[in-house]
């Protein structure tokens, strides 16, 4: 009964949506007040039937109701609950309604928070999402429908995939969408804005908090996503550029160049088309996201080709959404006239710099993503593009681009000369030369790694030198902690952000210097790494819950000293026949000691012993990133009702 | 200045950016692409010697010797058969959970002078009856195995298989 009223809840929330879809956009082009205010209900409506569906499937995974074909497939009744909740959205069909429940949120959250927007912009925006809504539901119920039933019901369901029973898998794809999610609203405002044919100030500042807030998800998403396969795929890496990878970074690149460029938006009213292009961009990277991750094309582009219905409707919906909004961008783009002019060297020359470098990378990794598959499908040649590929292609456009960043965020507005911003990032550029330096004399002549250093304390003590200069530290310093207390939270947002992705550098470049060995041990006997003595005790049998195990215990020792005492895993599981690694790590935040423990031969246990310098800081550089956004968009002005645009009519 | 000669300078800066990024997407191309082949490709067409590609097939059956290396680390020899050639691997490093003589596998490395490959990456990390899709093709362009006539025949014997005439 519950799987089938969730299953009306869904084609409830299809009609509303195709409601959601018309209704407001026909009051806002006929100027009727009464079409125009069904919008906010109707979204309203929309997120109740989702919230509605979406509860009805969770409460089939909680009760391991083996009549729902999802739970049979991917739910077991011997996992405990947390999992059985998160593996609603673990597989496709659940993950799409979850899809459609933030898209609906965020189309409620229009509604609801945006009662100053100007009506007919609100109810253009509306549309949009609700047209988007439309295509994704109708997707699940022609596709994907989560709710199917299977007869007679099997005793018990099969999926207890035992790599993915983890937080933070269970947590990484709602972030994750809520960043893809996000980007579908800027998309609807853009598209809002080619229909009415303005982009002004008051455009910007709507724009912007959906920007950053998507933002920061993403950022979260990325690096959650990040730091579990280093914990739990056992292969010491952080990030593989793998195609799935590849997919939720595209996004955040279009979109981090869509956050500054709608702040030339805002402040200055320049580069209204390029901006209105980056969220149509940063939407249709979203897709291309879900249409790689959900249609199976990764695995095989044969697989897709001989089941080829879920992949050619998400085609479809890409193609729908993405070529009518670019459509509808070069028949009123021309319209849009450019006001705001600036010198080159300015904050918006700096910021069109950032823009450029942002889509270059995003250009590289899309080809570097999609060739592979092309190729395949077009010259009939197998080949994959690696990591040293992405790291030759992007390195000497990311370089450039961290060179620039301290400087951009010290250049005034519409003109601006170098000399004076040099003179406030002396001290920041002597840091970034002293790392160097120091780094090379250190870690032994490594440039890469040093470099890295050099960037990273370089963007640290940019950011430092960014808010000195705003709260004049050095010049007024009595006066500094009022000035410090008055500055824009958005001002403390952006110098963290830029410091975040500093620390993030700081972790990689640690990560350049990491080193590992493989060794066969008997317990008792003990080998050298990075100054550590890492002995094994022993290797013994251990059990849990649905899985049994060879745990080895080993001991790490510097200077006679004891440091940890590490207990990695293979674990064996009945249910699905499958074995994984669980790597054991001990972190102290300066560095991580990570052991894996492979296949035991001759009473010896083979042991691969990694020392990780400074690698928790790729996350932590990631949350302060996604910190940083947070506490922009806590900021006063972007809560506060925007001004009414100039020469604009009244609003409808 | 004026709206044209910005215009004009934003248009050179685009254009600037879009060919360096084209520039480097080639220059990382032409030195990085990983071609995958089979052993019979190998044989028709070795690639040069400094060339990192993916080799992948079946572990041949009864192929698989384990030893400790030199320095401490354990290695494992094995071959890699697509049915009609088979090709010696070395690898030092640790084996995936999965890898068992007679499954499917794709090793990334280069190929030794003495026409042993080197091994710097075995995947294997797929449950037990799944077969890598470049595996899976590999041996239909060996004349192994028709789809339309069925599922493959059990991996354990590929090595004793000989090639289809006219296959």
């Amino acid at each position: 009964m519950i799987p089938e009223l969730g299953h009306f809840a869904l084609a409830l929330a299809c009609v509303l949506a195709l409601a959601q879809g018309a209704v407001p956009l026909l009051g806002a082009q006929r100027r009727d007040p009464r079409l125009i205010a069904l919008g906010p209900p109707l979204a309203a409506g929309q997120l109740v039937a989702v919230a509605a569906a979406f509860a009805a499937l969770l409460w089939s995974f909680a009760v391991n109701d083996t009549t729902v074909l999802g739970v049979v497939q991917n739910s077991h009744s011997a996992k405990p609950l947390l999992y059985k909740l998160t593996g609603t959205w673990g597989n496709h069909e659940g993950s799409m309604v979850l899809w459609v429940l933030i898209l609906a949120l965020c189309g409620g959250a229009v509604a609801g928070f945006g009662r100053d927007l100007p009506g007919a912009l609100q109810a253009r925006v509306l549309a949009v999402l609700g047209l988007v809504g439309v295509g994704f539901l109708l997707f699940i119920l022609a596709t994907s429908n989560p709710f199917a039933r299977v007869w007679p019901p099997p005793a018990d369901g099969q999926g207890l995939n035992p790599v993915l029973q983890d937080p933070g898998l269970a947590l990484h794809p709602p972030l994750l969408y809520l960043g893809y999610v996000g980007y579908a609203v800027t998309f609807a405002f853009a598209v809002a804005a080619l229909i009415e044919g303005r982009v002004d100030a008051a455009w910007g500042r709507w724009v912007r908090p959906w920007a950053l807030a998507a933002w920061a998800f993403l950022t979260l998403g990325i690096a959650l996503g990040s730091w579990w396969a280093y914990y739990e795929l056992g292969w010491g890496g952080y990030w593989f550029w793998d195609p799935v990878e590849n997919a939720s970074l595209l996004p955040w690149l279009a979109g981090t160049a869509l956050l500054h460029s709608a702040i030339v938006v805002e402040k200055r009213e320049a580069l209204k088309v390029w901006t209105v292009l980056l969220a149509l961009l940063a939407f249709a990277l979203s897709l291309l996201g879900t249409f790689l991750v959900r249609s199976g094309v990764l695995n095989s582009v044969h697989a897709f080709a001989s089941d080829p219905t879920r992949g050619v409707f998400i085609l479809a919906l890409l193609a729908l959404y993405v070529g009518g909004a670019f459509a509808l961008f070069a028949w009123r783009a021309p319209a849009m006239a450019p006001t705001g002019v600036f010198a080159p060297l300015s904050r918006e020359g700096a910021l069109v710099l950032n823009n450029l470098f942002l889509c270059s990378i995003c250009a590289v990794v899309l080809v570097g993503t999609l060739y592979p598959m092309f190729a395949d499908l077009v010259l009939g040649v197998k080949i994959s593009v690696g990591p040293p590929f992405f790291n030759a292609a992007t390195l000497p456009l990311a370089a450039p681009l961290i060179l620039a960043m301290p400087l951009g965020a010290l250049l005034p507005w519409k003109r601006a000369r170098l000399w004076p911003v040099l003179q406030r990032l002396w001290w920041a550029a002597l840091a970034a030369a002293a790392a160097l330096l120091l780094a090379l004399a250190l870690a032994g002549e490594r440039v890469w790694p040093a470099l890295g250093f050099a960037a990273a304390v370089w963007l640290v003590a940019g950011a430092a030198a960014d808010l000195a200069d705003r709260i004049a530290l050095f010049r007024r310093p009595a006066a500094a902690w009022a000035r410090a207390r008055g500055l824009p939270r958005a001002a403390w947002g952006g110098a963290l952000a830029h410091a975040g992705l500093g620390v993030t550098c700081a972790g990689i470049a640690g990560m350049g210097l990491a080193t590992d060995a493989l060794v066969a041990l008997k317990p008792g006997e003990s080998a050298r790494l990075a100054g550590y003595e890492w002995r094994l005790e022993g290797v013994r049998d251990a059990a849990g819950p649905n899985w049994t195990a060879r745990r080895a215990t080993v001991t790490v020792a510097r200077d006679g000293a004891a440091v940890a005492v590490l207990e990695p895993e293979r674990r064996f599981f009945p249910v699905g026949r499958e074995t994984t690694t669980e790597a054991a790590i001990h972190t102290n935040g300066l560095r991580d000691l990570y052991v894996v423990l492979g296949e035991e031969r001759d009473g010896a246990a083979v042991l691969r012993l990694h020392h990780n310098p400074l690698a928790p800081w790729i996350w932590l550089g990631a949350a302060v990133m996604a910190l940083g956004g947070g506490l922009s968009l806590s900021d006063r002005r972007v809560r506060v009702a925007a001004p009414a645009p100039k020469g604009a009519p009244a609003p409808a | 200045m004026t709206r044209k000669r910005r215009r004009l300078a934003i248009l050179l800066l685009c254009g600037l950016g879009l060919g360096s990024a084209t520039a480097l997407t080639l220059a990382a191309f032409r030195d990085n692409l990983v071609f995958f082949l089979s052993p019979s490709d190998l044989a028709a067409k070795p690639p040069p010697a400094d060339r990192a590609f993916r080799l992948g097939g079946l572990v041949e059956a009864g192929s698989v010797e384990r030893a400790t290396g030199a320095d401490g680390r354990p290695t494992a020899r094995f071959r890699v058969t697509d049915g009609a050639h088979a090709i010696s691997v070395v690898y030092a490093g640790i084996l995936p959970d999965l890898f068992r003589e007679g499954q499917g596998v794709v090793t990334l490395g280069r190929l030794g002078p003495d026409g042993v490959f080197h091994a710097s990456e075995v995947l294997a990390r797929h449950d037990e009856t799944y077969m890598p899709p470049e595996v899976a093709d590999a041996l239909k362009r060996a004349g192994h195995w028709d789809p339309s006539q069925g599922a493959a025949p059990p991996a354990g014997g590929w090595n004793t298989l000989s090639p289809r005439p006219g296959g």
